[in-house]
C-alpha cells in the first residue's frame, strides 16, 4: 500500500510484530511502520471484530489500536518505534491485564 | 397535540418511561412529556445495578418493595425483548459490595447485621464473607481487599437499553412521546387537567409526575409535596475488555459491552457539566486495589449526574388529595426499580388509586412537611 | 525520555504546537511570561508541519516553501525560554485553568494564569459506504506519512474529495515518486457560481497563484475527474474497488487505498470540555467557538488561536497564535507589551492572512450527500452506528446527540465523536427540520483523551475527595 522514498537515509530499527521482526525507520510511528511492512497489520474491532486499519494516522480515530510491549489499546499512530519493541495485532477486545 | 389522554405522563426518564410503558401496556391512551437533549437525566447517567444489599435501613416497606422489584425484573426483561427484540441484558445472580482493609470490613458487617435485625424488612440473604470467600466468586481481587457483602437478589442491567426499549415499546402501545415540552403549569377545569407547555396545553384526565427533582417544582401544583435532596454522582469508563467479572459491585461492573463502570461520588454539587478528576481518582484507585489488573485499562470517558432523591433517601409515591387523579412518583433506583412502575404503579394509577398496604409507607405526609435525615445508604 | 512540567504555575500554557501554538509560545516567551507548550506528538509542527525538525524528506522542493516557514518557527520557539514538552497529552482543561497533562504514563498538573488552546483542527468526516474498510484512510493521513517517514502510496491509489490540502498531497505524492492512478473531484459544479462575488478577494491572495499551478502540475500526470456525486468503497475486509457516479455515469475502479478528503473542521474536543461556548459555522459547516477579537472564549482566561478557532489556514493560525500571546502579554505583564508587534498591526496582518477564505469555504463547500450519509453508512466507526440506526433513533424521540448517545452508543467510543459529531449533528438536523445550532453537539468532559485507570488513580486527593466517594 505504501513504500519508502529512497531518499529516506534513516537508520533502520528493528521491531517484532507478532513475533515476526520487522525492519523500520528510526521516527517511524509503529502505524506508519506497520502500513510500510507489508504485514497484515489488520486489527479486529471489539464490536463487531470487523476489520480496520489505521484511518487518520494523528491521533484523533483510534483505528490504529495496537498492543505495544504487552500493553493494549495504544494509539499506534502517535508512539515512535524502538528498537526491540514488541507489537501485537489485535483481534477484538482487549484482555484485561495486558 | 391536541386530543385527550387518559393519563399524561411528565417526564420521560426511566421512571416516567417504565410507568407510561406499564400503563400503555394496559391499554390506555398515554402521553409523555419530556424536555430536550441537555437536561439533568439520570436515566443516562445511572450506575445500572438492579440492586438490593443495604437499601431501606430505616425504612423496611423499602425492602420489601425492593425484593418484589427484583423478582418483577426477569418478567420486565421478557416482555421488553418480545416487544421490541431488545435484549436489555439483565443478570442477577448475586452481587457484591467489597471492602478495603479491616476497618471498612467492621464498618460493613455492622450494616448488615442492622438491616438483618430490622424488624419488618425483607429477608435479603445478605452475608459477610471474608477475602479468601470472594475469590472464589471474584479470583481476580487484590490483596488489599478484605472481604465484603454479599446479596444473592442482586445483579444489573444495561440500562440505556432499558431506556430504549420502553421507547421503541412506546410506538407498539400507541403512547405518544413529546420531547422538547417541559411542563411550566398545571390546572384543573372540566373534570380534566391542563398541562402547558412551549407547544401548547395538553389535556388528560389523570396525570403522574415523574419528572425527577423538577417535581420538587411541580408538585405543588395539584396539592402534592416532594421534598428533594439530589447529590451529584461520578462515573467512570473504560474502554472495552474481555468479560472479566462475572458479578457486579457496587461500585464496579463490566457491561455486557464489555466496558468497566467504576463508581461513584456523593458531592453537593449540582453542575452535571462538569467533575473533578480528583474524586474519579479516589475512585479509580479503589478501583485497582479490588482488581489490580484494572489498572492498565483505559479510561476512555467519564461524566456525572444528579441523582433524583427525596430527601431521606426513600421513594415518594402520592396521590393527591385536592386534585383527584394527580399521581406523584419520585425515587432514586429507577433501574432497580422499574419493574414495580411498570407493573404496579402502571396498574394502580390506571385504576385510579395508590394501595395503601402496598406503597401507602411512600407517601409525602412521611415528612409532616420537614426534611429527614437521609438513611438511603447512598 | 519524559520530563515533567518543571513548575506548578505558569503564566501561560500553550496546548499545541502546530503554526498557531509555535508563535503564541514564542511570543509569550519573548515577553518574559513564564510559558509552558504541550504537544501530543513526538515533534513540533502540528498537522501542518508535522515532522519539520525530523521529515526524511530531504529535497526542499519536494514539500513545498510553505512547509518549511515551519522551522523558522520552530527555531524561534527553540531560542525563547519557553518550556516545551512533546508526547504530552492534555486529558483535562477546567474553568480554574487547571490542567492534568499526562506524560510518558504519568498525569503532571498545572496551573495557568492564561491557556491559549491551539489544538488546530482535524479532516472532515467524510461517511460514505466502505469508509471504515483497511485501505481507506484520509488524505492527511497519508501526508503524515509522507511528512514524517517519506512514504508514499505504491498501490492502485484513488484520491476523492476537494479542498486545497488535497492537490497539496497529491503533488507531494506525484514528486516523492508515488503513485496516483485517479483523483475524483467532488466539488460541487453550482459551488463555482456561489464563489464568483468571492473571486477577487481570492486573486489577490497567496494561494491563488500556487493553487492554480499546483492543480496544472497535477493534472499533467493524473487522470483527474471532475463532477463526482456519488462515492462508495467496496471489499471483503480490505478495500478492492471504489466506484462513484460523475455526469451521470457510474464507474468501478479496482484500488488497493482510498484517500479521503473534505476540508478541515476544528478540534473542539479540549474546549468544550473547558467548557468554552461554540456556535454552528453555517459557511465553514462545523463547530467554531465563541471569541471577541483577541481570541479570548467564555471561559475567562482561556484564549483560541488557530485552526481551533475556525479555519484560517496556517499564515493566519501563525498570526492568531501571536495575538493571543500579544493579549496575554497585555494583561499579565503590560510593559513587556511595547517591544511586540503592536495589536493594530497583527490585524492588518490577519486580515491579509483570511483574504481569500471566504472564496475557498464557498467553493469548497462539501456537498450534502457526503456528510450526510443514509442507510447503512457507518456514521460512529467506534461504536458501529449507521445512519439507519440514528433515524430509527430520531423516530422513537432523540432529540440531540446526547439523548441517540443513551439510545445508540454513538460518540461513546475511544474517538469521543471527534469522527462521527458534525455527522450526527447535520443527519439529526436534517431528520427533525432543525438547525445544527438548534441539535447541538455532545456534552464533553474530561478526559478527553485516554489515561490509564493508574494514571487517574494517582491524581492528588483530598481527605474531602475520599469521603465523597467511601461511604460505608
Amino acid at each position: 500500500m505504501f513504500r519508502r522514498s529512497e531518499q529516506d537515509k534513516r537508520p533502520q530499527v528493528q521491531i517484532f510484530v507478532d513475533g515476526v521482526a520487522v525492519a523500520a525507520r528510526q521516527g517511524d510511528t509503529v502505524s506508519a511502520a506497520l502500513l510500510a511492512s507489508g504485514v497484515d497489520a489488520r486489527r479486529s474491532t471489539a464490536v463487531s471484530g470487523a476489520p480496520r486499519l489505521p484511518y487518520c494516522m494523528m491521533g484523533v480515530c483510534f483505528d490504529c489500536l495496537v498492543t505495544i510491549d504487552g500493553v493494549g489499546n495504544r494509539q499506534g499512530c502517535l508512539v515512535p518505534v524502538a528498537e526491540g519493541m514488541q507489537v501485537e495485532i489485535q483481534k477484538g477486545k482487549r484482555e484485561i491485564g495486558k | 397535540m391536541s386530543g385527550e389522554y387518559d393519563v399524561a405522563v411528565v417526564g420521560g426518564g426511566l421512571l416516567g418511561s417504565a410507568i407510561a410503558w406499564g400503563l400503555g401496556r394496559l391499554g390506555k391512551k398515554v402521553a409523555v412529556l419530556d424536555e430536550g437533549d441537555i437536561t439533568k437525566r439520570a436515566s443516562r447517567a445511572n450506575f445500572a445495578l438492579v440492586w438490593v444489599q443495604s437499601k431501606g435501613l430505616g425504612m423496611p416497606a423499602y425492602t420489601v418493595w425492593t425484593v418484589q422489584a427484583s423478582q418483577a425484573w426477569g418478567r420486565l426483561a421478557s416482555e421488553l425483548k418480545q416487544q421490541t427484540g431488545l435484549d436489555v441484558a439483565l443478570q442477577q445472580n448475586g452481587g457484591f459490595h467489597l471492602t478495603l482493609g479491616e476497618d471498612e470490613f467492621g464498618q460493613r458487617a455492622e450494616l448488615v447485621k442492622r438491616m438483618h435485625n430490622q424488624v419488618g424488612a425483607a429477608d435479603y440473604k445478605m452475608e459477610m464473607l471474608s477475602a479468601s470467600e470472594v475469590k472464589r466468586s471474584l479470583p481476580l481481587i487484590g490483596p488489599e481487599v478484605s472481604g465484603g457483602s454479599y446479596c444473592p437478589l442482586d445483579g444489573h442491567v444495561n440500562s440505556l437499553r432499558t431506556f430504549r426499549a420502553f421507547h421503541t415499546g412506546f410506538k407498539a402501545f400507541g403512547i405518544d412521546y413529546f420531547p422538547e415540552r417541559p411542563v411550566s403549569a398545571i390546572g384543573k377545569s372540566g373534570g380534566e387537567f391542563r398541562l402547558t407547555t412551549p407547544e401548547g396545553e395538553l389535556r388528560a384526565a389523570k396525570i403522574v409526575l415523574a419528572a425527577g427533582n423538577a417535581n420538587q417544582t411541580l408538585a405543588p401544583m395539584v396539592g402534592l409535596y416532594a421534598p428533594m435532596g439530589p447529590t451529584r454522582g461520578q462515573v467512570v469508563v473504560t474502554e472495552r475488555t474481555v468479560p472479566f467479572l462475572p458479578h457486579p459491585l457496587t461500585t464496579i461492573r463490566q457491561t455486557d459491552e464489555g466496558t468497566v463502570m467504576i463508581g461513584d461520588s456523593k458531592e453537593d454539587e449540582l453542575d452535571d457539566r462538569t467533575l473533578k478528576p480528583s474524586i474519579s481518582g479516589v475512585m479509580a484507585d479503589r478501583a485497582q486495589r479490588m482488581f489490580p489488573h484494572l489498572s492498565r485499562l483505559n479510561v476512555i470517558r467519564s461524566w456525572s449526574g444528579i441523582r433524583v432523591m427525596p430527601q431521606d433517601g426513600f421513594p415518594i409515591y402520592d396521590q393527591s388529595e385536592t386534585h383527584p387523579g394527580a399521581f406523584l412518583a419520585c425515587c432514586h433506583s429507577g433501574v432497580t426499580l422499574a419493574s414495580n412502575h411498570a407493573f404496579e404503579i402502571a396498574r394502580m394509577v390506571a385504576q385510579g388509586a395508590l394501595e395503601p398496604e402496598l406503597v401507602g409507607a411512600f407517601s409525602a405526609s412521611r415528612f409532616g412537611g420537614a426534611g429527614a435525615a437521609n438513611n438511603s445508604g447512598y | 525520555m519524559t520530563v515533567a512540567p518543571k513548575r506548578e504555575d505558569y503564566d501561560v500554557v500553550v496546548i499545541g504546537a502546530g503554526p498557531a501554538g509555535l508563535a503564541a509560545a514564542s511570543t509569550s516567551a519573548d515577553a518574559g511570561l513564564s510559558t509552558l507548550l504541550l504537544d501530543e506528538n513526538v515533534g513540533p509542527g502540528g498537522q501542518v508541519f508535522r515532522a519539520i525538525s525530523s521529515t526524511p524528506v530531504t529535497d526542499r522542493n519536494q514539500l513545498g516553501a510553505d512547509y518549511w516557514v515551519g522551522a523558522d518557527l520552530v527555531q524561534s520557539l527553540r531560542a525563547s525560554n519557553a518550556e516545551v514538552i512533546q508526547r504530552a497529552t492534555v486529558w483535562s482543561l477546567d474553568r480554574n485553568l487547571e490542567i492534568a497533562v499526562s506524560i510518558g504514563g504519568a498525569s503532571a498538573f498545572v496551573k495557568a494564569k492564561r491557556v491559549i488552546l491551539a489544538t488546530g483542527a482535524l479532516e472532515r468526516p467524510f461517511p460514505i459506504p466502505g469508509w471504515t474498510l483497511p485501505g481507506v484512510m484520509t488524505a492527511g493521513a497519508a501526508q503524515t506519512m509522507l511528512k514524517s517517514s517519506a512514504l508514499v502510496p505504491d498501490g492502485r491509489t484513488v484520491i476523492a474529495g476537494q479542498g486545497p490540502l488535497l492537490w497539496l498531497l497529491a503533488a507531494q505524492i506525484l514528486r516523492l515518486g508515488g503513485r496516483i492512478d485517479r483523483i475524483l473531484d467532488t466539488t460541487e459544479r453550482g459551488n463555482y457560481f456561489a464563489a464568483l462575488p468571492h473571486a477577487f478577494a481570492f486573486l489577490t491572495s497567496p494561494y491563488f497563484t500556487k493553487g492554480l499551478s499546483m492543480m496544472r502540475e497535477v493534472k499533467a500526470k493524473v487522470q483527474v475527474v471532475s463532477g463526482v456525486t456519488e462515492l462508495a468503497a467496496s471489499g471483503d475486509g480490505q478495500l478492492a474497488s471504489v466506484s462513484y457516479v460523475a455526469g451521470g455515469k457510474r464507474e468501478t475502479i479496482p484500488a488497493d487505498l482510498l484517500l479521503l478528503h473534505q476540508g478541515v473542521v476544528p478540534n473542539v474536543n479540549l474546549a468544550m470540555a473547558a467548557g468554552v461556548e461554540h456556535r454552528w459555522d453555517d459557511l465553514q459547516l462545523c463547530w467554531s467557538p465563541v471569541l471577541d477579537a483577541s481570541g479570548m472564549s467564555s471561559v475567562t482566561g482561556i484564549a483560541i488561536a488557530g485552526d481551533g478557532a475556525g479555519i484560517g489556514g496556517a499564515n493566519a493560525a501563525v498570526v492568531r497564535g501571536r495575538i493571543a500571546a500579544r493579549a496575554a502579554v497585555e494583561a499579565l505583564a503590560p510593559a513587556a507589551a511595547a517591544k511586540l508587534a503592536p495589536m493594530a498591526a497583527l490585524r492588518t496582518e490577519l486580515a491579509k492572512a483570511e483574504r481569500g477564505r471566504v472564496f475557498l469555504d464557498t467553493l469548497f463547500r462539501p456537498s450534502p450527500q457526503f456528510r450526510i450519509p443514509s442507510g447503512d453508512t457507518i456514521v460512529c466507526r467506534c461504536e458501529e452506528v449507521t445512519a439507519k440506526d440514528v433515524l430509527e433513533s430520531v423516530a422513537i424521540g432523540a432529540t440531540g446527540p446526547n439523548q441517540l448517545k443513551a439510545y445508540r452508543r454513538t460518540g461513546m467510543g475511544p474517538c469521543q465523536g471527534r469522527l462521527c459529531g458534525l455527522t450526527v449533528t447535520e443527519l439529526m438536523a436534517q431528520a427533525r427540520g432543525k438547525t445544527p445550532q438548534e441539535i447541538g453537539y455532545y456534552r464533553l468532559r474530561a478526559p478527553v483523551k485516554p489515561i490509564t485507570l493508574a494514571e487517574l488513580a494517582a491524581v492528588p486527593k483530598t481527605e474531602d475527595d475520599v469521603k465523597a466517594v467511601v461511604r460505608g
